[in-house]
């Protein structure tokens, strides 16, 4: 699903952010992406998401090799991703259907599949009843879900999580992992980049390590070595 | 494109303007200037075109040979005359007719032409009426026919035709750079308020790129903005125009009601048959090329 054959991304003349990473991730693995802030993290998953072009190297993610992709290519590209960022990225002027439809209405769904598949997908991350309420009517937990539902409700390849409980608690982080997980279990390659030692140590998961740009550790069933 | 896509792209434009009015008052206004001396430009120059015209094709040129000259030589001059491409039309009068024209204009039935029964005293008068079609370009056709061999004099309307001719130039070049500077500040505001409504919607703009919208779907909502910030622009005084001219001629026509007759106004509904259309699409034209400009700029995520 994911291969990066010797990828290296320079921002400058300085040592780069991913430094000839090779990593190669199943079709339904579940990864977590751990290691210090400036280790490489974020930039691997920007590149993924083709927010960033690599330097070097080859990239190839769901059929699609990224290094060569034109401009053009990469909204058709995007769709086959769910991405969730830390500070949920909702948009605060309409409710949660209208957040999740608008994945949808951006891709040109017809509004009566928007119909059904939207409460389908609230269902699947435990908001269906609050499917009218405003972002700021939420809290950090549901808004994550909300965020959850809107990467989901396209049926990606692929979700990546940049950071998703950064800002919530520990109980509420849990609750957000467990749903990362029952979506990883319906067949969806889940990949999460994470501070959060006390999850990936429960989950065991298969855990990738970041120092410098390079991966330093890939074990199957790790746990957070601090590097 | 699908219904719901057509509908979401008319929604944000609309809500793009409502959100940034002051900016979209802004470019209106100045769209609105610019067509509406667009417009005002326009009417003069054709209204001052169609009397020129009259008067081109009223007041000839004629040219007067020189004495013994024959028939084929007239028709020569008359031939190379009539090879000039300003020149619409040519029509000779000979001795006899100038005279029975004269005649008949001063004499008006009058004994007193009588005298000269016998004896053409405009003898000499054979004469080429020269019509033209470019009324700027009479003095330079005057001065061609002067060189031509055979011609003894040459009188123009050259003082009516030149004022008329230069007016319109005038005219003409000072409404190009007004209406080109009234352009470049409409594309520029329109490109603004565009700009204003993206600064706004960043955030909501980041989280469609990364959805997989199109560049296309991203841009639609301003492009259309800027279309509608633009046919409003023209809308607005190409309306007021239209009542605007038809006081206008009416009062200038009961003012100096000496022109009754003289000067005759292009109706509007004739006037408008270009400007209208030229007017939307200058509009709409503008409003598409400040909003494109700017979305191509700022949208690429």
């Amino acid at each position: 699903m994911i291969d990066l054959i010797d990828v290296s991304k320079s921002y400058g003349k300085g040592l780069p952010a991913v430094n000839h990473v090779n990593l190669h991730v199943d079709k339904g693995e579940f990864v977590f992406v751990v290691g210090s802030s400036g280790s490489g993290k974020s930039t691997l998953i920007k590149l993924l998401m083709k927010e960033l072009d690599c330097t070097s190297g080859q990239l190839i993610v769901s059929g699609e090799r990224l290094e060569k992709m034109k401009h053009r290519r990469v909204a058709r590209y995007r769709r086959k991703l769910g991405v969730v960022f830390q500070d949920f990225r909702l948009l605060k002027d309409r409710n949660v259907y209208e957040n999740v439809a608008f994945a949808q209405r951006v891709i040109g769904r017809p509004t009566k599949v928007i119909r059904k598949r939207v409460p389908e997908v609230l269902q699947e991350v435990g908001l269906a009843e609050k499917y009218k309420s405003f972002p700021d009517e939420l809290s950090g937990g549901e808004q994550q879900r909300v965020a959850l539902a809107r990467a989901l409700v396209n049926r990606p390849d692929i979700l990546l999580a940049d950071e998703p409980t950064g800002n919530l608690d520990p109980k509420t982080s849990e609750e957000i992992m467990k749903l990362l997980e029952q979506i990883n279990e319906k067949g969806t390659t889940v990949v999460v980049v994470t501070h959060n030692k006390e999850i990936v140590n429960a989950m065991k998961k298969r855990v990738l390590t970041m120092h410098d740009g390079v991966i330093i550790s890939d074990e199957k069933e790790g746990g957070y070595h601090e590097a | 494109m699908r219904p719901s896509t057509i509908w979401y792209t008319l929604k944000q434009g609309i809500i793009n303007i409502k959100r940034n009015w002051m900016f979209s008052l802004a470019s209106i206004l100045t769209m609105a200037a610019c067509i509406f001396l667009v417009g005002v430009f326009y009417s003069l120059v054709t209204n001052v075109d169609n009397i020129a015209h009259k008067v081109e094709q009223e007041v000839p040129v004629t040219v007067f040979f020189d004495e013994g000259t024959t028939q084929e030589q007239m028709e020569e001059v008359g031939n190379l005359i009539q090879a000039r491409p300003e020149v619409e039309r040519i029509e000779f009068e000979s001795a006899e007719q100038a005279w029975e024209n004269f005649k008949d204009q001063y004499f008006q039935g009058s004994d007193a032409a009588n005298g000269f029964r016998d004896d053409n005293p405009l003898v000499n008068s054979a004469n080429y009426h020269v019509y033209l079609n470019q009324i700027e370009k009479q003095t330079e056709l005057v001065s061609y026919i002067q060189g031509l061999e055979h011609v003894r004099e040459v009188n123009q309307s050259e003082k009516a035709a030149n004022t008329l001719g230069n007016f319109n130039k005038l005219v003409s070049y000072a409404s190009m750079i007004i209406i080109a500077i009234l352009l470049i500040i409409s594309i520029f505001l329109i490109s603004n308020t565009v700009s204003v409504g993206i600064a706004v919607r960043k955030e909501e703009i980041g989280i469609m790129k990364y959805i997989g919208a199109t560049d296309g779907f991203v841009r639609a909502p301003f492009l259309l903005e800027g279309m509608v910030l633009g046919l409003i622009g023209a809308a607005i005084p190409l309306t007021v125009l239209y009542f605007l001219y038809n006081t206008t001629v009416e009062y200038i026509l009961t003012r100096f009601n000496v022109l009754t007759g003289v000067v005759d106004f292009i109706p509007v509904w004739k006037v408008y048959q270009t400007l209208l259309p030229m007017g939307l699409a200058l509009g709409i034209g503008i409003g598409l090329i400040g909003s494109f400009l700017t979305s191509r700029k700022h949208l690429r995520v």
